[in-house]
């Protein structure tokens, strides 16, 4: 430990932040995917209704995305903006 | 953290240059804050360039319309067409007053989000851009529900199971305009930070295949984002009209 800066340290601790804010984005992934699949057997069940139920689908997805967003913008501001080095 | 969020820190040398950040052009003095024209500026000029010059060119083309469009006019009538259906589906006897407004931001976001293709960093990149779009819509929401319920009515709402409720309510209000602005600027910005990895980190074999990634991030995350806020913005001032017919 005797040749670390502390902004070295600091800088260390931010990328080990960073990448565990994005273990944010397996929920998005999970939400995605049960999103996707009750939209496949909706279109499998009624396949008339194939463009609403996509679009439902895409737009729920969207939405459901912003959480894993959230984890991500944590990240950059960790990497490149570095609001905890003085 | 000067001026504006993820703002280029001194540029220091390190080999390949991984650079997605928004530049500082030239600083000048308002009020003692030093505020920055930054690149975002230039490429929201050339977007507002882009889309007052095709507002121009339709007006001119609707003043001569002809009983059979042809061309430019069926252009211009498919994406009105095209609007006003979008708007009318979702806020149904309400959409004739709001219909210009979610047009507009439509067309702003859409072009801001595709001009990732034409080479621009896309302005919608930027937080204050998305920012100020969803302060707009908070603003058109927040004056809706007092028109429509007047002040009492919004108190009832704010106070709705309980009168302790309240604050978490107010909380809830004002998260609106964040999580809309975020989901936006934090959809286009992952679309940037991976085209700028691939170009710079991967620059030996970036040949053709990264358009796949322009078609992706660019076309259709951008599009999808766009229908996403302006559904978003007519579902809130829809609902804040209708809590006020009951």
């Amino acid at each position: 430990m005797e040749g670390i800066s502390g902004t070295d340290f600091i800088l260390g601790c931010s990328a080990i932040g960073a990448g565990l804010a994005v273990i944010a984005g397996i929920g998005p992934g999970v939400g995605q995917g049960i999103a996707a699949g009750h939209g496949a057997s909706a279109v499998g069940r009624n396949p008339g209704a194939k463009g609403d139920v996509m679009s439902t689908m895409l737009l729920g997805q969207a939405v459901a995305e912003t959480t894993g967003l959230y984890g991500l913008v944590v990240a950059l501001l960790l990497l490149f903006v570095k609001p905890l080095v003085p | 953290m000067d001026t504006s969020l993820l703002m280029a820190q001194a540029a220091e040398s390190s080999e390949p240059e991984v650079d997605f950040m928004i530049h500082g052009l030239f600083s000048y003095e308002l009020f003692g804050q030093t505020v920055w024209i930054t690149t975002s500026h230039v490429c929201i000029l050339i977007v507002l360039l882009i889309l007052i010059g095709f507002a121009i060119a339709a007006n001119i083309t609707m003043k001569h319309a002809k009983e059979i469009p042809g061309g430019f006019q069926n252009i211009i009538e498919l994406i009105v067409e095209m609007l006003d259906g979008m708007v009318k589906s979702s806020m149904g006897k309400n959409a004739a007053s709001f219909a210009n407004y979610v047009g507009t931001i439509f067309l702003f976001i859409l072009l801001s989000n595709i001009s990732g293709i034409l080479g621009l960093r896309p302005p919608t990149a930027d937080y204050g851009t998305t920012f100020a779009l969803a302060i707009m819509t908070f603003s058109i929401i927040t004056f809706q529900k007092f028109k429509h319920q007047h002040v009492k009515g919004v108190l009832k709402g704010l106070c709705d199971p309980w009168v302790f409720w309240a604050p978490i309510n107010l909380i809830g209000d004002l998260a609106v305009p964040v999580s809309m602005s975020l989901r936006l600027f934090a959809n286009v910005l992952s679309g940037v930070v991976i085209e700028t990895l691939v170009y710079t980190l991967l620059a030996k074999i970036a040949y053709f295949w990264p358009a796949a990634l322009h078609v992706y991030f660019d076309l259709f995350s951008g599009a999808i984002q766009t229908y996403v806020f302006c559904m978003l913005t007519m579902n809130y001032v829809n609902q804040a009209i209708e809590d006020g017919e009951y």
